[in-house]
């Protein structure tokens, strides 16, 4: 009997031959990543029980990237960043990621691979749900909470249950106007926001092969919106050059067996997507942009680790170019990395912030940002009873700041073409 | 964690409560070990939940007063999915500052399950079918493990409840550190 890609890597990190979906497993981990959110709290875990002098188990595996309350004048949230910032210079971490300086990265998941720190074949755990975007690159990716990190940091260890592998396979040609966010938004609203508990959800067959990195990370980024452990996707040549061109960490890719079992497989043709949304308040409340078109809108926002990448906002772009935007429309770069490319390269001539700053639009710096609501003063949050558009990753009440608004979350093709009409519109009115 | 009986009054919620709604990420800068700053996150549990399904079946019920940092609820029951959403071991963490003892819903989001258990802050309860329609916030509750029961002192009726299974013995140590201790995966 063959195993899937997850059973692999967790029979590897495990010292197994072998695992089965349901196996309990003390598992040795790769890289432990954690933000400026659940950082303090796990560092305070982590010297309380293993006392003040304590060293982290392998100063070489632990990543601490800020990103989620950066630009604010809430006290609290900056005492959060001189936390991490003393920990790292009492450990002497070198892959602490500074605010302030030019080391900083941004949103953690989308720093991860632009660093190098994502590699087939490994063990990455995160305290953040969003941490399974990393599965992308052919490795188990899952998040965790501040006691198990700080678990963690002092033993090198943690306890896995062996999850099922759930397969959805998509053949066929994506159309131009689909995104891969219009195909996680149909497979979650498929199988609901518990449809994926505990299990892997692995992605595969030609459509996804032909996807570039960062549509693949689209993917794997909202499993944890179905409820799943981990997302993986098979490493191929895609992702071994992605990785090699940001590090010289070896690595060791495992594939799925042809004769693995699956909890169960989903086929679809990815030439009959349509343009997909989840309606308020739940990522899997699906609807077809077709059935919710003219909805009015107040706001429109481009950015997260979910849609804030550099493609996200090159699809944004196409529609945008030369046009004005009807709303309030917020762009947040994910990345440090992606905003010095937007600022940087062009499409005919202008620049990406070029660009949107001609449509209207706001442009904020990279972070979580409004995503998740924040501090009061966060860019682009929601404070009142609007109505948005948005590419993040979950609309349950007020995850935005304000429980009277309403998120509808969709492709950045179909944000962009809303923000020009203020109204939900089909992207494919420009293809 | 003893074999004690858990009693309390119950609060009710629907299914899919995110972790947003059980602690609102403005509210995480707290600070979870300064005792001063920490009663917030018991002031602030469940906030997030829209006034409409806070309490069911009525609705509009806080679970902690706005004025006060404990809950007068020790039992939340939920429907499925309880605790989907963000990773962050704040949600678990803040309903146990506010005084809350276990959650009994049919379902969880595994990361919930898992820092509810690992962080020993509550007892996540499977119950064996969905309760939000049954029991009413404010209902006297008695959970009994020995018998994976609970009784519903005011309206008079038992449900069951699903043994704990695989995690039993980190939730009777009182969390991952001291079922490592215990095992010796963890010295001191």
């Amino acid at each position: 009997m063959g195993m899937t890609l997850t059973e692999k890597v967790l029979a590897r990190h495990s010292g197994n031959e072998s695992v089965k979906p349901g196996d309990n497993v003390w598992v040795d981990v790769d890289v432990l990543m954690t933000h400026d959110v659940c950082g303090p709290p796990s560092i305070g875990i982590f010297k309380k029980q293993f006392g003040d002098k304590a060293q982290v188990w392998d100063k070489e595996k632990l990543v601490i990237i800020p990103d989620h309350y950066i630009f604010t004048e809430d006290k609290y949230a900056n005492r959060n960043v001189d936390i991490l910032r003393d920990f790292a210079d009492e450990q002497d971490l070198p892959y602490y990621y500074d605010v302030g300086t030019d080391r900083y990265k941004g949103v953690c998941h989308v720093a991860m691979p632009e660093e190098g720190f994502t590699r087939p074949g490994e063990v990455l755990f995160g305290t953040d749900s969003h941490t399974c975007t990393a599965g992308a690159f052919g490795e188990f990716a899952t998040g965790i909470g501040n006691t198990d990190a700080a678990f963690i940091m002092g033993t090198g260890k943690l306890w896995v249950k062996v999850p099922e592998t759930m397969k959805f396979v998509f053949d066929g040609e994506i159309p131009p106007y689909i995104m891969a966010k219009d195909i996680i938004l149909q497979i979650i609203g498929d199988i609901g926001v518990d449809g994926a508990t505990y299990r892997t959800m692995e992605f595969a067959g030609t459509s996804i092969e032909a996807m570039d990195m960062e549509a693949r990370m689209t993917l794997t980024n909202m499993v944890i919106e179905a409820g799943g452990k981990n997302g993986v996707i098979n490493p191929d040549q895609v992702t071994y050059d992605y990785v090699k061109a940001r590090t010289d960490h070896e690595f060791n890719p495992v594939h799925s067996d042809e004769d693995a079992e699956y909890h169960s497989v989903y086929e679809y043709r990815a030439d009959k997507m349509l343009p997909m949304v989840a309606k308020p308040h739940s990522p899997d409340n699906k609807a077809t942009v077709e059935e919710v078109k003219g909805t009015e809108l107040t706001r429109a926002y481009i950015g997260s680790c979910t849609g804030g990448k550099f493609s996200d906002f090159v699809a944004a772009a196409e529609l945008l170019k030369g046009e004005q935007v009807k709303l309030d429309t917020f762009i947040v770069p994910a990345s440090t990395e992606v905003a010095e490319r937007l600022r940087t390269e062009k499409m005919n001539g202008q620049t990406y912030m070029e660009i949107f700053e001609a449509a209207g639009a706001e442009i904020g710096e990279a972070s979580c940002a409004a995503c998740l609501g924040g501090p009061s003063d966060t860019f682009g949050r929601l404070n009142g009873p609007e109505v948005c558009i948005s590419t993040t990753n979950r609309n349950f009440p007020g995850r935005m700041g304000s429980k009277e608004s309403q998120v509808y979350l969709a492709s950045p093709y179909t944000v962009a073409a809303s923000a020009l009409t203020g109204k939900i519109t089909d992207p494919r009115e420009h293809f | 964690m003893s074999q004690d009986k858990i009693k309390g009054k119950a609060f009710v919620l629907g299914k899919n409560i995110d972790t947003d709604q059980i602690i609102p990420a403005k509210h995480l800068v707290y600070s979870l070990e300064d005792p001063e700053e920490r009663k917030f996150y018991g002031r602030y549990a469940l906030s997030g939940v829209p006034d409409a399904e806070s309490g069911l079946p009525q609705g509009n019920i806080p679970f902690t007063d706005p004025e006060k940092f404990e809950s007068d609820f020790q039992i939340v029951v939920a429907g499925p999915n309880f605790g989907c959403g963000s990773s962050r071991e704040h949600a678990p963490e803040s309903l146990m500052i506010a005084g809350a003892k276990a959650v009994v819903a049919p379902t969880y989001a595994r990361i919930f399950y898992r820092n509810s258990v690992d962080g020993g802050f509550i007892v996540p309860f499977e119950s064996v079918r969905d309760l939000s329609e049954e029991v009413e916030t404010y209902d006297e509750l008695e959970i009994d493990r020995d018998k994976n029961e609970m009784k519903n002192l005011t309206q008079g009726t038992s449900y069951g409840l699903k043994p704990l299974g695989s995690v039993a013995e980190i939730v009777e140590a009182g969390g991952i550190f001291e079922y490592a201790r215990q095992t010796g995966m963890v010295e001191r």
